[in-house]
């Protein structure tokens, strides 16, 4: 029994476990595994290009045992062999790596906040490029492009919708969601300020909902790699939402510097709520428009 | 090994329980606290506001890379998943697992990669599985879990699950855990053998 092992004061207030009906995970060596990781990063980067060297290591490490698990081996060291020799298997790699699962109007406040002090901003401008940087399968593409209708500002606005996977983008062009999420979407639309019937912009048909023809119009959707690729156009707003949080500090920073390259003066950046420039050396270029909602005004 | 980490799971019934377990914890408790509660996701920060008034610990919602440091209990913010990486936190959107986000295994996870035997795991009430398999990863990887005494449970599936799958150290009722955990952590000398409570390490 464990508990005669314990000193005085533990006595009298510990139960020891005993049921055991299942084994226990084998203790995992996580030096083998981070060197294993290591290499297996480098060889994807050396064959196919993709560069995932300097993502944040802990989401990274649990994305590619769940990918390894999924393809059935053993090992990271035999998933390397897979995906290098099976290119079939790199796609996959690349999809289930990149994938961040987002919803139509995910975080509610910070649309909110971005129709009551952003709308009233691009209203002065002619014309408004918006840069939705790692859109991944659309969601809040088009939750932009309903508040921008509703605003009456949609017919002067392009959204350029990004990301690095091109399986993502084909899903985001669909713009097709499950009709179970409806609810849950139309409870986010109308706390984001939402002015109609979340139901007015897509069809449903068969458990599924295909967002209208006319909130695409004025969207390009496009492949673009942040951490390899540079600016492309000047925008007015730049929105990076719950992207940068998957790479490690010093990407991080030079993906910031890209952003920033990438927006007008008194262009407005758009985060992630849990998202900080804070300790960024781009910190002092912006002016947060209210506490505690992560839209910044470039000023410098 | 000194501790250095504390996480905690809970879902059903974990607001009572964390209004239990907090109070325990003196101003200069020298460890941080992790804790996931199951919320829905557009639940704000709410949680932590009531929270605070029973901790005499600060309580806060971690940003993305913001440093793990001792004086704080940190709660998982709705919708994300919290991992632990060597000395701050990360989040991320990844799917949800078990239809939970925050989710306890991918916290308990992470924590048990970047501090192995330092890791403290705690279940509490909750109707989930969730917990489990990051319990049993803390284990294996040399770290310590305790167990919520599902008797003294609002929901006992949770850490009754923990319990049958072999990954408790121990199963406390909830008003002793917090104490517990604070004589654990004090480090006063004769408390050092707590690591021979465990009959497969130390012992012959």
């Amino acid at each position: 029994m464990a508990g005669s092992f314990l000193g005085p004061a533990m006595q009298g207030f510990m139960v020891p476990a005993i049921q055991q009906t299942e084994e226990l995970p084998e203790k995992r060596n996580s030096e083998l595994e981070k060197l294993e990781i290591h290499l297996l990063l480098e060889a994807i980067y050396h064959h196919y290009g993709y560069d995932f060297r300097e993502y944040a290591y802990a989401s990274l490490k649990r994305r590619v045992e769940n990918i390894r698990r999924a393809e059935g081996v053993t090992t990271i060291s035999g998933l390397q062999e897979k995906v290098l020799h099976d290119p079939a298997a790199m796609r996959r790699f690349l999809l289930a790596l990149t994938v961040n699962v987002t919803a139509v109007f995910r975080d509610p406040p910070f649309f909110l906040a971005f129709r009551q002090q952003v709308v009233p901003l691009l209203r002065t401008y002619p014309f408004v490029r918006i840069w939705h940087a790692g859109c991944s399968t659309g969601e809040e593409v088009y939750s932009m492009a309903i508040l921008l209708q509703e605003e009456g500002l949609y017919d002067r606005c392009r959204i350029y919708a990004t990301d690095m996977d091109e399986a993502v983008l084909k899903q985001a062009k669909e713009g097709i969601f499950g009709l179970d999420l409806a609810d849950r979407y139309a409870a986010n639309y109308s706390k984001a300020g939402g002015k109609k019937s979340f139901a007015d912009y897509y069809t449903a048909a068969y458990g599924s909902a295909i967002f209208r023809s006319a909130l695409k119009e004025n969207i390009i959707f496009s492949q673009h790699n942040l951490t390899a690729d540079s600016s492309f156009n000047e925008f007015h707003v730049i929105l990076c939402r719950n992207v940068l949080i998957y790479f490690a500090r010093p990407l991080q920073q030079r993906v910031h510097q890209l952003l920033y390259d990438s927006l007008a003066m008194f262009g407005i950046l758009g985060l992630g709520s849990k998202e900080s420039l804070q300790f960024m050396p781009q910190e002092p270029c912006y002016q947060q428009l209210e506490a505690g909602i992560k839209l910044y005004r470039r000023i410098q | 090994m000194a501790y250095a980490l504390i996480v905690v799971g809970t879902s059903w019934g974990g607001l009572s329980a964390l209004e239990i377990l907090l109070p325990a914890f003196p101003a200069d408790f020298p460890l941080p606290l992790v804790v996931v509660q199951h919320r829905s996701a557009d639940s704000g920060a709410a949680l932590a506001a009531v929270l605070r008034r029973h901790s005499a610990l600060a309580v806060r919602e971690p940003e993305d890379k913001e440093a793990i440091r001792p004086g704080y209990v940190y709660i998982a913010p709705a919708d994300y998943h919290l991992l632990i990486e060597e000395s701050a936190f990360a989040l991320t959107t990844d799917a949800p697992v078990g239809y939970a986000r925050p989710s306890i295994d991918v916290l308990f996870e992470s924590a048990a990669d970047a501090y192995a035997e330092r890791v403290i795991g705690v279940v509490l009430t909750g109707a989930s599985h969730d917990g489990a398999n990051g319990a049993a990863v803390i284990r294996a990887q040399g770290g310590l879990v305790i167990a919520q005494d599902p008797a003294t449970a609002e929901s006992p599936l949770m850490p009754r699950t923990v319990i049958e799958r072999g990954a408790a150290d121990y199963v406390l009722p909830l008003d002793e855990i917090g104490p517990f955990l604070v004589r654990l952590c004090a480090r006063k000398p004769h408390l050092a053998p707590i690591r021979s409570a465990r009959p497969d390490v130390d012992q012959p």
